[in-house]
């Protein structure tokens, strides 16, 4: 019984201890600035839109959210689906190699992302692709591809093994197998792994800040952070984009929680 | 319809373990053929290396006279029912069934003909619109087998079809599935581990032990001459009983000899000299009350099945044995009866080879 309530308790403060950040800056986002450095309160008084609407109309919000939604929903879709027949192959497929294979994408992940920026924009410039679309969808790819992959390959263990037997025996090559009977039933599995993608890219920082020159590529993180003036730091703008932000991404895990959970454990038990 | 011939095949996998070791079999064009075994002696391989599912080591397979062994299973013209009935979940009962014809392009309304008639002898007519998650186990067996009728290929291949459903559904079905080859008249490969299924609906069977074939013969020549002792114990039930002890010749006639007991054997009967097995069914033990001479023993249990009873008899001086008498006579436990075997009913084998011996 005891027992219980400690749990319960735990629970509630660790809610509040990682919402809070969030509940701040949403609250604060609707307050006045004067106010926010002379009466801070947990409660807001007065709810103001100022710093919204200076967002759209004294800067140009727009564009960074464009930028984040390019960037983000291309390596997604390019991820998913090069990363779904990767890890069917890898999956349900012998091949020589193949440890080998899955040993290599793990690899790349190991590497922090700091220590390859240099290289990689020195690679980048040399091909040119500095402040555009595909000088950032491509290094993301270097870190969403191994996510995409190692998702989906959870995902195809799980299916049984004698329904591509059944389609096989019924007379289907493996592509028709593949499309037919067992893409259909992944499909929880893909809008997950589309999902963690998505927001892995969307909050993506570091290589956003680096690969890019100026406003016109900027993605949302990027942007937010370069908000700060030479003399002011104009907070409530500041907590206003961030709540634009994060808000929609928020929603989204929430509505599919469930499914991202399955998502991080699939294969876990079967194997 | 074709003809199956499995010839000197070899399985062995990567980690070392034999599955199949030189199985040389001939499955008729028609026949219905049961693989039969415990578990691990190697029948759903042979099964999947039929299917193309697995590739042997060495050997070869052909169906209806085409050597199949390096051919994938899209192209060998054989459907299989799935021990999990293997259904699409995704797909209706008759997308479930025409998938085969389809990816063959036949023609949409000949195939659509086909799912329906095939549907309508199974009973499945009205189920054809729903998925198989809304179907009973009994239903999802159907439209597997459905599936593979419409199909209409050169053999069928059955892997433990009957384990998932419960025992009274598995006797209706047994049933259903001997009729359907007689209507069908095609080669059926059927794998199970029950020897009831296998005695019931095989023209012959099959029996596998650690990946070599014991015997394939009728059933009932199964039953009546097993040529080794792993067959007749595993072919029967309740098991046969084994007796251990020797030959030899009293009075001119051939004789066993065990603790406990002693018994007259058939004229033509082996004698040698080493230890025998004698084999003997329950059902070939005759049990009477009092004591005649003869083996006389102690019941210890006996269990009424309703048409039958199991009775367990306690050789005096020796050991137990399993016999089965009707449902008129009325056993006693603690009664000392007195047990006559029949020397037709005997079988002997060699406790070293387990071969019988004749």
């Amino acid at each position: 019984m005891k027992g219980r309530i400690v749990a319960r308790v735990g629970l509630i403060l660790l809610v509040l201890f990682a919402a809070f950040p969030f509940y701040w800056a949403l609250v604060a986002s609707f307050t006045p600035e004067a106010t926010l450095f002379r009466e801070p309160s947990l409660w807001p008084r007065t709810l103001i839109l100022d710093h919204y609407r200076a967002l759209f109309t004294e800067r140009d919000f727009w564009t960074p959210i464009k930028n984040s939604l390019i960037v983000a929903g291309f390596t997604t879709a390019f991820c998913v689906t090069i990363g779904a027949f990767a890890a069917y192959a890898l999956a349900r497929i012998e091949f020589a190699g193949k440890r080998a294979v899955l040993a290599f994408i793990l690899a790349v992940t190991m590497f922090p992302q700091i220590s390859i920026v240099s290289p990689l924009y020195m690679l980048l410039r040399r091909l040119h692709l500095i402040n555009t679309y595909p000088g950032l969808v491509l290094p993301y790819m270097t870190f969403a591809m191994p996510l995409a992959v190692w998702l989906l390959v959870g995902f195809f263990r799980q299916l049984p093994r004698d329904l591509e037997e059944a389609a096989m025996v019924d007379g289907a090559s493996r592509w028709q197998s593949f499309t037919r009977v067992i893409l259909p039933l992944t499909g929880p599995g893909l809008a997950t792994t589309a999902i963690l993608t998505f927001i892995y890219c969307w909050n993506e920082f570091l290589f956003a800040l680096s690969f890019t020159l100026g406003p016109e590529r900027y993605t949302v993180p990027v942007a937010i952070a370069l908000f700060r003036g030479q003399y002011q730091v104009p907070w409530g703008q500041i907590l206003a984009a961030t709540v634009i932000a994060t808000a929609p991404v928020a929603v989204v895990v929430l509505i599919f929680q469930r499914r991202i959970v399955q998502g991080l454990t699939a294969g876990a038990v079967k194997g | 319809m074709a003809r199956i011939s499995l010839a000197h095949i070899d399985k062995q996998y990567p980690n070392g373990f034999v599955a199949s070791r030189d199985l040389n079999l001939e499955i008729a064009d028609g026949e219905f053929l049961v693989l039969v075994g415990p578990s691990g002696s190697g029948k759903s391989t042979v099964l999947r290396m039929i299917a193309g599912l697995e590739k042997p080591t060495g050997g070869t397979i052909t169906i209806g006279g085409r050597d199949v062994t390096r051919l994938p299973p899209q192209e060998r013209d054989i459907a299989m029912v799935f021990q999990s009935y293997a259904l699409y979940p995704h797909m209706t009962v008759r997308e479930n069934m025409a998938f085969g014809l389809k990816l063959r392009k036949q023609p949409a309304d000949g195939v659509a003909r086909r799912v329906e008639a095939v549907a309508d002898s199974l009973g499945l007519r009205a189920m054809l619109e729903r998925k198989p998650a809304q179907l009973s186990g009994g239903q999802r067996q159907r439209v597997a087998l459905g599936r593979a009728i419409v199909r209409e290929p050169k053999a069928f291949l059955f892997d433990e079809p009957l384990s998932n459903l419960d025992a009274q559904l598995r006797v209706e079905t047994r049933a259903e599935l001997a009729r359907l080859h007689r209507r069908l008249g095609a080669t059926m490969v059927y794998v199970t581990h029950d020897q009831v299924e296998a005695m019931t609906l095989g023209t012959r069977v099959a029996v596998l032990k650690d990946g070599v074939l014991q015997q394939v013969a009728p059933p009932m020549e199964l039953y009546r001459h097993p040529r080794n002792q792993f067959v007749a114990s595993f072919i029967g039930s309740p098991s046969m009983n084994f007796l251990r002890g020797a030959v030899s010749r009293a009075n001119g006639m051939p004789q066993f000899a065990a603790p406990g007991v002693t018994l007259a054997l058939a004229g033509d009967a082996p004698v040698r000299d080493g230890p025998v097995l004698l084999g003997v069914r329950p059902h070939d033990i005759v049990l009477s009350a009092g004591v005649n001479g003869g083996v006389r023993g102690v019941v210890s249990l006996v269990e009424p099945l309703g048409s039958e009873q199991i009775v367990y008899v306690n050789v005096l001086g020796g050991q137990d044995l399993v016999a089965a008498v009707g449902a008129d006579a009325s056993p006693k436990v603690d009664e000392t009866v007195t047990i006559t075997i029949p020397s037709a009913a005997m079988h002997l084998f060699d406790p070293e080879t387990g071969g019988a011996l004749r």
